[in-house]
């Protein structure tokens, strides 16, 4: 009792409601790293790297199976969040990171490179499942675009049909890491890309559709025979 | 039953509640040109010319009041449109009706003045196989983009051929828009998806608002057309088939659909499923449906609420549960391909006593979560405010647009395929259909959540046969030859109760170990139709809480 009694008189107010072990909890290991200076000394692009490894905002994109596993991936018990990646925004306008969840077909193709292009830079784009590696099960379908890499770049594929949510938290950990080490996928020219109908080549296909198709609207041509 | 009035017949019903196929030939009189022999049921040759005499007779006077699918085929020789006719008060009388048309000159009658529900059907079928309609109301591609060259499961079709996909802005239906120059038009175009949140997926609806309400909607689908029919008509009976209806309904009911192919390939090939696999088959099935439910209720509270936090989370709790027992199960969390012909690919994992544990475990906590549920969203107030009377979808409108699940049985319609055309070991089990009269949004999320309760109740059945199975009779798999090579033309389609409603499947064989057509009636394709009628003249919350009410999975709509 009187022993007691004398800590406390010898500690700070403060201190004393604080309690034990509760400085860690404010510092961590980080202040101690930087011992008795609070100023740190690094490049500016190595910190804005790790900053933006460290806060990722997700868009919020579901296409196929893969995205109940994403949603999963965000819910209760996995929780993305907790990795710093986890808040899903409803417009590409706001996010960071794309995450394609599916099969990706003609018809989606080209509303899906829009949805990236509305992205800011800097962008990343996780491929999620078999789908968007190859087309997966779906490989030989007539209208299934064959991985997620002909329509625009992907920084980490994660396999699987579909992955388990603890494999796209390893793959988006992996994500970050990159990125707080200053690497990304370089951006390559695409086998379809949007262009205009006016610019296409004249062969009998496009003259075929001519008199549909404005020449001042997107189109994206798909050649199917040379794709992977 | 019993204390009903007994109903009157229909014609070429006989009073035993079965069809008498030679009444209703005499009904349909010079349209006949012949009857072919399904599985299912005996099918009627109608001439093209006369489709919509024919399939007006067997609903007006014959009561077959259900059309649940129209598939379309080509043959070396023609090209086939088979529409599939039920009656919603006893689906297991069923008729065929069979339009053969030439290779030259592809036209049939449409159906749709008969059946709305044949509009879409038969879109799709001019989409795929390229059979001409006449007197269809709007014979446009529905799956793929609208300039794409050929049709693809038709026989000449090359995969090979390049495509072009135009991205354009889609006009307004209702010109003038007010963006015109100098337009004193009210009428808005907007665009809802494919990109959306409040869509479940890829689906795109163009609205035309005036003021805030809906003047003119129309869902535009084929974003996730992945080419299932092509996969699966690729693949062999007995095994590759199998991991496709997984990805129909990729929403955890796996299992539900991998039982409608086991159960059309069965009743095909005649294979008599073992008992015990039966109980585990229709075990599994029910926790694949609460969890489908539960995506669905979490979905449609983050729908109507924003609701990221609460709801929406504990739903996809309970559903993590669901997804452990059935990974113990089947290993896998989402794509089981658990079910085999004949049976399941291996018996409940040891120790069975730990399983049943778990089992009985989630059953066992149930209560306590619905009425969770029922506390935060059936009766709260925002909650009733914004579902209770709007989408409304009166039960005739229901049949007529094919509408089966939830959706009709929130509509009063009394159909559950579990209940009437039985299968796997529901009939020996005590459970009840869940009907709701409101025919609102609000009914349609009641019967999802009162179903939930009615498949622990089976589920709770089935643990109790299966931990008192004698060891030696656990048989999970009949005999059943490596290759399954089904006779020549024999044509079936059958039909289950899956979370959404009726997933059916047409299937002829061709005498190889391949199907030479496999045809998917997905529910979600019939009901999404009904979305129109629902939504017409409300506000445009209330179309997003319709569409969530209608629990739509993009995979099983395009396949």
């Amino acid at each position: 009792m009187s022993s007691e009694q004398e800590i406390h008189d010898t500690v700070s107010t403060q201190e004393a409601r604080m309690g034990d072990g509760v400085d860690n909890r404010f510092n961590s290991k980080l202040r101690e790293a930087f011992g008795s200076s609070p100023f740190i000394l690094t490049k500016f692009d190595k910190f804005m790297n790790w900053v933006r490894g460290s806060s990722m905002f997700m868009l919020q994109f579901g296409i196929a199976c893969c995205s109940i596993e994403m949603i999963h991936t965000y819910a209760i018990k996995h929780d993305l969040d907790r990795f710093g990646a986890g808040v899903p925004r409803a417009s590409p306008r706001q996010a960071d990171v794309i995450i394609v969840p599916g099969t990706i077909v003609s018809k989606f193709a080209p509303r899906m490179k829009r949805v990236y292009d509305q992205m800011p830079e800097p962008k990343f784009v996780v491929g999620m499942g078999s789908c968007t590696i190859s087309g997966g099960p779906f490989q030989e379908g007539y209208n299934v675009i064959k991985g997620a890499e002909e329509v625009i770049p992907v920084d980490i594929h994660v396999p699987g049909c579909p992955p388990r949510p603890e494999a796209l938290i390893y793959g988006i950990a992996k994500l970050q890491e990159r990125v707080a080490n200053g690497e990304t996928s370089p951006v390559t020219v695409k086998p379809y890309e949007l262009e205009q109908f006016g610019d296409l080549e004249r062969d009998e296909l496009v003259q075929h559709l001519a008199d549909e198709i404005d020449e001042d609207d997107l189109v994206m041509r798909y050649n199917w025979a040379n794709s992977p | 039953m019993s204390l009903e009035e007994p109903k009157p017949t229909d014609v070429g019903e006989t009073p035993d509640g079965n069809v008498d196929y030679a009444e209703l030939e005499a009904l349909l009189g010079d349209a006949v040109i012949g009857r072919e022999e399904h599985v299912n049921a005996p099918a009627f040759v109608v001439r093209p010319d006369e489709v919509q005499q024919a399939l007006g007779a067997l609903r007006e006077e014959a009561g077959f009041d259900y059309c649940s699918c129209v598939t379309a085929q080509e043959y070396e020789d023609r090209y086939e449109s088979i529409y599939h006719l039920k009656k919603y008060d006893d689906p297991t009388q069923e008729v065929g009706v069979v339009v053969p048309t030439t290779r030259d000159e592809p036209v049939s009658q449409s159906g749709e003045a008969v059946y709305r529900t044949a509009d879409w059907h038969e879109r799709e079928a001019y989409d795929l196989v390229g059979i001409e309609y006449a007197d269809h109301p709007d014979l446009r591609r529905i799956l793929l983009p609208e300039t794409w060259q050929g049709h693809p499961l038709g026989k000449d079709y090359n995969p090979e051929k390049p495509q072009v996909v135009p991205f354009r802005e889609h006009a307004n239906p209702l010109e003038p828009d007010q963006r015109g120059e100098g337009s004193e038009s009210d009428t808005m175009f907007i665009n809802i998806g494919p990109h959306h949140p409040a869509t479940h997926g890829v689906l795109h609806v163009e609205t035309v608002l005036d003021g805030e309400q809906i003047a003119d909607v129309e869902p535009d689908i084929g974003y996730l057309h992945r080419c299932e029919e092509q996969m699966c008509q690729q693949s062999t009976y007995r095994h590759q088939i199998m991991p496709y209806p997984d990805r129909w309904d990729y929403v955890s009911a796996g299992i539900l659909n991998e039982w409608a192919y086991a159960r059309a390939a069965e009743d095909m090939a005649d294979i008599e499923v073992p008992e015990y696999a039966q109980v585990i088959r229709t075990m599994s099935a029910e926790l694949c449906r609460i969890a489908s439910h539960m995506l669905a209720l979490g979905t449609f509270a983050l729908d109507v609420f924003g609701d990221f936090t609460a709801v929406f989370q504990y739903a996809f709790r309970d559903r993590e549960v669901v997804q452990d027992i059935l990974e113990d199960l089947t290993g896998q969390r989402l794509m089981f391909n658990y079910l085999r012909l004949g049976g399941v690919a291996w018996d409940i994992p040891e120790p069975r006593e730990e399983f049943f544990e778990k089992v009985r475990d989630f059953l066992d906590g149930l209560p306590k979560k619905t009425q969770e549920y029922h506390n935060l969203i059936t009766s709260n107030e925002i909650f009733q405010l914004r579902c209770v009377n709007t989408g409304e979808l009166p039960p005739e409108v229901a049949k007529q647009y094919g509408a089966t699940g939830p959706v009709a049985r929130g509509s009063g319609v009394d159909i559950d395929l579990r209940r009437d055309d039985p299968y796997g070991y529901y009939e020996e089990l005590d459970w009840d259909v869940i009907t709701e009269d409101g025919c609102d949004n609000y009914s349609r999320v009641l019967v999802r959540m009162r179903e939930v309760e009615e498949s622990a109740k089976i589920i709770e059945q089935c643990v109790d046969l299966l931990e008192e199975w004698p060891e030696e009779e656990r048989t999970i798999q009949a005999n059943v030859p490596r290759t399954l090579k089904p006779d020549p033309d024999t044509e079936i389609y059958r039909g289950v109760e899956a979370a959404k409603g009726e997933l059916g499947i047409y299937m002829r064989s061709d005498g190889t170990d391949k199907p030479a057509r496999f045809k998917i009636r997905s529910p979600c394709f019939c009901n999404l139709h009904t979305l129109r009628e629902m939504t017409e003249g409300e506000y445009i919350p209330d179309l997003i809480a319709s569409l969530g009410s209608l629990d739509i999975v993009l995979g099983e709509v395009d396949r």
